[in-house]
């Protein structure tokens, strides 16, 4: 009867860890979600084009590095 | 001091009432005794089925990432609310609450509930949002509850829905490689046994009867970043030109590994109500197509291993047309005497249709096959097609001369690709796959290395200056490949206005690392031509990969010398070998 009672106890917090660890990782999985949302390339590149002013260099001005 | 008197005078009565005391103490008992010791058991069965429930725990679908883990389909947590009719027509006056909030009319709910009285359960909304879910569940409705579910989420949406495909509403694999990878991607749900009131909740887990089982992470050959740029790139091409669809492939020579593949129309999985069937349809492994001139290459690899040609050899296309039997063979303009170089440059129909009549069917069979066409390519995408190649000894002089310039035979871009990675690895075809490859893959060879690096040098001549495939050149890279441009088979014959436009190539040619091709479906613009319409995508994506993935270039000198730096021409890419 301890035993049995035991087990539920048992079953009852490992239910709630449970519970704990996928509400966890459903959040881990929409933050690296949203990381990778405003990691695109597409919105990287054309925040660097527009707001840093950057762009891609002149043929000229390439200098290679030769080993 | 009467009753006194009276009390000793009724014994009887008195052992009367002790005995029916007495009576109603044995039945108790006995009872008791039946009930506690007897059929203890069957009442225990009893008094459980009508509390204790066995309950699924859901399993959580695996995620699909990309080659560096991006994820790509995720499964998220999502509520549905499901009724019991019979309950809630218990408390039939607040129907009109729930009606509101669900947003259905009082008339449409009591129906749907009265039509379904016999049921014990029947969903009212699926995959519920939250907000909507936390009102119902304030209400607190007898017989109103909601169910934990999982809803697939795709990330990269259109960009990545031919290869991935989707779930159905109970998160199983409906298409693309969700269908595929079904078993691995879905877990296994567990049963536990919980304690249960009147009102359907959950007052107890008693014991975990089998636990569940997540599904396990699946992780794709592709780059999402070169995926997305061919979307893109792809997608820009199809809308300039008009054209009704187009595919890209691009695959890994070292390890056979698909890196990018796209098809236009595309669809957005995460939002498919109104979209009909053939949007799902990934096309470059489902559809077929002849391949025109970009199967010239092949023809001529035949010609090599024959050893009745040397790149050298000389062929008379003059006078610029050639007669099989009653049909007529026709290049665009007479080349004259060319070599086999120069029949890959120029794209020559009747030097490739004279090469090919020259060699044995059986032979020639033989080479094709070996290059994967008419074979599965055992990448194991569901709908997958073979393509076609007819057994040799049905072939007519006829059906050899075309097939050496790509008609009377078909492929799937995902193919052409595979056979163009052939030539690239330097003879050694590859399984073709959509998942991550760790370690090295083993291949077959199919030809001889000699043979490949022939046909490649040959074929670098098509993105010169001179070649059809010029728009396909990328500044300090040598790229070799293919121009093609279909006429597309229509009823009784093929069609004067309705093309292909092809372009399948290798790059960087020192070091090959990535095999692509690029199809677009009946450009309806000014231009139909491969190497104008197909060319400059083949060339776009080529470049961004090189940069997003750092390969160095291997054409030096358009880099260092000044003048090149300051006025570029592509006829200068060449001779650099």
């Amino acid at each position: 009867m301890i035993a049995r009672h035991e087990t539920r106890r048992l079953f009852v917090e490992l239910q709630a860890l449970e519970r704990t660890r996928d509400e966890l990782n459903e959040e881990w999985g929409r933050l690296q979600l949203e990381q990778s949302t405003w990691a695109i390339n597409d919105r990287i590149e054309a925040f660097a084009r527009t707001k840093l002013g950057m762009k891609m260099p002149e043929r000229s001005s390439v200098v290679l590095l030769a080993k | 001091m009467k009753l006194r008197t009276l009390q000793p005078l009724y014994p009887l009565r008195r052992w009367l009432i002790m005995g029916l005391f007495l009576c109603g103490m044995l039945v108790l008992s006995s009872r008791a005794v039946y009930l506690q010791l007897l059929n203890n058991d069957f009442l225990k069965e009893h008094g459980d089925a009508r509390s204790i429930r066995v309950v699924e725990i859901p399993a959580h679908r695996g995620v699909i990432v990309d080659r560096n883990g991006e994820q790509l389909a995720m499964s998220t947590p999502v509520d549905s609310i499901w009724v019991t009719p019979r309950k809630v027509f218990e408390d039939v006056e607040r129907l009109p609450e729930l009606a509101k909030v669900m947003g259905m009319t009082v008339k449409d709910l009591h129906e749907i509930l009265r039509d379904r009285i016999s049921r014990e359960f029947i969903y009212l909304k699926r995959h519920a949002n939250p907000d909507l879910v936390e009102e119902v569940q304030g209400l607190g409705i007898r017989g109103v509850s909601t169910q934990r579910e999982y809803k697939r989420y795709y990330p990269a949406a259109e960009v990545t829905s031919h290869i991935i495909g989707f779930t159905n509403i109970d998160d199983q694999g409906q298409e693309g490689l969700e269908l595929a990878y079904d078993n691995w991607l879905s877990g296994k749900p567990g049963k536990k046994r919980v304690l249960k009131d009147r009102l359907n909740r959950i007052v107890e887990n008693i014991e975990s009867i089998e636990s569940s089982e997540p599904g396990k992470e699946l992780t794709l050959s592709i780059d999402r970043r070169v995926q997305y740029l061919a979307y893109r790139e792809l997608a820009a091409a199809v809308k300039y030109h008009q054209a009704r669809g187009g595919s890209l492939v691009m695959l890994n020579i070292r390890t056979g590994e698909i890196m990018a593949m796209v098809g236009q129309p595309s669809y957005n999985p995460n939002n498919r109500q109104s979209l009909k069937s053939h949007f799902y349809r990934n096309r470059a492994v489902t559809d077929v197509f002849e391949p025109g001139s970009t199967m010239k290459p092949f023809t001529i690899t035949a010609g090599l291993e024959s050893g009745i040609y040397k790149p050298h050899s000389a062929i008379n296309t003059s006078p610029g047309y050639l007669k099989v039997g009653d049909h007529t063979i026709r290049d665009a303009r007479n080349y004259g005497k060319i070599d086999v170089s120069t029949v890959i440059t120029k794209s020559s129909n009747v030097g490739a249709s004279k090469i090919a009549l020259s060699l044995e069917p059986e032979q020639y069979w033989d080479v094709l096959s070996s290059f994967g066409f008419g074979q599965p390519t055992g990448s194991g995408f569901p709908g997958e097609s073979s393509g076609a190649l007819s057994p040799f000894n049905t072939w007519s002089d006829v059906e050899m001369a075309t097939m050496s310039f790509g008609y009377g035979l078909s492929v799937t871009p995902l193919q052409l690709a595979q056979a163009y990675s052939v030539l690239a690895t330097g003879g050694v075809m590859l399984p073709v796959s959509f998942i991550k490859v760790n370690g090295s893959v083993s291949g077959k060879r199919v030809i001889p290395e000699s043979i490949a690096r022939q046909v490649r040098k040959m074929l670098e001549t098509v993105v010169s200056s001179k070649g059809t495939g010029k728009r396909a050149a990328i500044r300090g890279y040598r790229v070799i490949g293919k121009t093609g441009t279909v006429h597309k088979s229509v009823r009784g014959g093929y069609s004067d206005d309705r093309y292909l436009s092809l372009f399948a190539g290798i790059a960087p040619a020192s070091e090959p690392r990535f095999a692509m091709v690029v199809l677009i479906d009946e450009p309806r613009g000014d231009h139909h031509y491969g190497g104008i319409v197909a060319a400059p995508v083949f060339s776009r994506v080529m470049e961004g990969t090189f940069r997003i993935l750092n390969i160095p270039p291997d054409d030096l000198p358009a880099f260092t010398s000044p003048i090149m730096a300051n006025s570029y021409k592509p006829d200068q890419l060449q001779g650099f070998d």
